[in-house]
């Protein structure tokens, strides 16, 4: 492969790597906070984009980037209703119950989209979908750099707003001392829908900035799901560095992994780095004990 | 200020406490002692609203609080230190501290901060540091200085003195005289019963979920029984 390739691989990888970085701290946040993976994060996310996609559709009309705080706002609401109502309310105070439910969760969200929704991909034609920008010898799509850039921004003010207001730091003190947090006058079970709320909050910011260049179908969520929960153990199971830079990482292979082996082969790039971590690494590259 | 009447609690079905009476006034140190196991911390657990009594009455300033949120509990001003600190590991000694006034004493929140690393002046230079990587010591005085920074009227102290140095208790016990000093009423809930009858005003002794003792520190310091049991003397 010649260095100009290998440079567009990069940059692309790169662009890709944006919107796996959000999912994967949307997943990596409830993780460390309520110490259970959410299997129903592909689903929600694919809910998310059925959002955007109805919500571009007439007679609304919205355009997807117009509807980012909207829809990243409905996703809270709809997440911190969820947990209180479903999730926590089922839970027994039992981790191992919040997973079979979200995983329950999950099985139901994806055959109601696939009885209301049908199971055609669709798309949604906005007008900037074919620009491009010349960056050497990359060429990258303007939807995609917009969400690369928008999904950093996203982060970086998750982070600081985690590391400076009252909430965000109750949070990471409930994902590492319950009891302690509850001996402050922290209500730790708001704080679990605040953070779950939180994390699909990602996932609707996320599909606003997929949808201008991706479908959406009932199972679509489930290949990012693998690359988000992927990209969460290359960084560290909790780490919010670790998703940023895992998330990347996993763009820029899967890029190269594709240019190297083909677009379908390329894809095996993927579990392999997740068999590579597990092998050599397996706390992640940010992770602790 | 605390008044706790015929208090059944435990957990699940197996019942700990057997109907205790206790009580704290405003300004007192008030020992709770007992060895290991006797519910010295179901007592405060249910105190604290962590978990709900199956019967009795827990009165603080006039409000039955028996059953209510811990989070009420902490307004209301009934804040405890609890045992094995149970400070934030991932979070900066100052972050800590923040979060001791996330309910309650917010408004003063800076003035609290000044205050707290007056008293412990090694909170300051820890300021940046996260809590996981303080001494034990220094974890006690975390705790201590994260339940001040909610401007407590009753402090719940469970085991401050478990896993110190002879030394660094003599600095604890010195430490919570000098709090109550202050004006602020502590419950004091300790295996160590020299040194809590020391500075203590009143004690309780449980025994098997039940009071067996109480009255006058002096008076239970010199009980033939208490010193037989607790002592070895």
């Amino acid at each position: 492969m010649s260095a100009d390739i290998v440079f567009a691989g990069v940059v692309n990888g790169l662009m890709a790597g944006g919107v796996y970085v959000l999912v994967a701290v949307g997943l990596t946040l409830i993780y460390g906070v309520l110490h259970i993976i959410n299997f129903a994060h592909g689903s929600l996310l694919m809910l998310a984009m059925y959002a955007v996609y109805f919500l571009f559709r007439k007679p609304l009309g919205l355009d997807p980037y117009a509807a980012l705080p909207l829809v990243t706002a409905g996703a809270f609401a709809f997440a911190y209703l969820l947990y209180r109502g479903v999730i926590g309310r089922f839970a027994h105070g039992k981790d191992e119950n919040i997973l079979l439910i979200t995983l329950g969760l999950s099985i139901v969200a994806d055959n109601a989209a696939l009885f209301f929704f049908t199971g055609d991909t669709q798309t949604i034609d906005v007008s900037y979908a074919g620009r491009f920008l010349q960056l050497g010898p990359a060429l990258i799509p303007l939807p995609k750099l917009v969400s690369f850039l928008a999904s950093l921004l996203i982060c970086a003010l998750l982070g600081l707003w985690m590391a400076f207001t009252d909430t965000g730091k109750a949070i990471r003190a409930v994902a590492k001392e319950r009891q302690g947090a509850r001996l402050v006058g922290i209500d730790v079970e708001n704080i679990f829908a605040i953070a779950y709320g939180i994390g699909i909050a990602c996932l609707g910011a996320a599909a606003c900035l997929l949808m201008p260049f991706f479908y959406v179908s009932p199972s679509s969520g489930h290949a990012f799901v693998l690359i988000a929960f992927t990209t969460v153990v290359l960084g560290g199971m909790g780490s919010f560095a670790g998703a940023l830079i895992g998330g990347l990482l996993i763009g820029i292979v899967e890029s190269l992994g594709g240019l190297r082996f083909g677009e379908q082969l390329g894809q095996i790039a993927i579990p392999l780095v997740f068999i590579l971590v597990l092998l050599l690494r397996p706390t992640g590259l940010f992770g602790g004990r | 200020m605390l008044e706790i009447s015929g208090l059944r609690a435990g957990y699940g079905a197996v019942e700990i406490l057997r109907g205790v009476d206790l009580r704290v006034d405003a300004g007192e140190i008030v020992a709770l002692l007992g060895s290991n196991g006797v519910g010295k911390s179901t007592l405060n657990n249910n105190v604290s609203g962590l978990y709900v009594p199956f019967a009795g009455r827990i009165v603080f300033q006039g409000r039955d609080i028996s059953g209510a949120t811990p989070r009420s509990i902490v307004e209301s001003g009934l804040i405890q230190v609890p045992e094995g600190r149970r400070v934030f590991p991932n979070l900066s000694v100052r972050e800590n501290l923040e979060l001791g006034s996330y309910r309650r004493g917010r408004a003063r929140r800076a003035a609290n901060l000044a205050r707290v690393t007056d008293i412990f002046p090694r909170l300051k230079e820890r300021f940046t540091q996260k809590a996981g990587t303080l001494s034990g010591g220094e974890q006690q005085m975390l705790a201590i200085g994260r339940a001040m920074m909610a401007e407590p009227t009753l402090l719940i102290l469970d085991e401050p003195s478990l896993g110190l140095s002879p030394l660094l208790v003599e600095t604890m016990f010195a430490l919570i005289q000098k709090l109550n000093v202050d004006g602020l009423a502590i419950l004091l809930v300790e295996q160590n019963v020299v040194q809590s009858l020391a500075i203590a005003h009143r004690a309780y002794v449980l025994e098997n979920g039940v009071v067996a003792m109480s009255g006058p520190a002096q008076d239970l310091a010199a009980d033939p029984g208490l010193r037989r049991s607790y002592l070895g003397l």
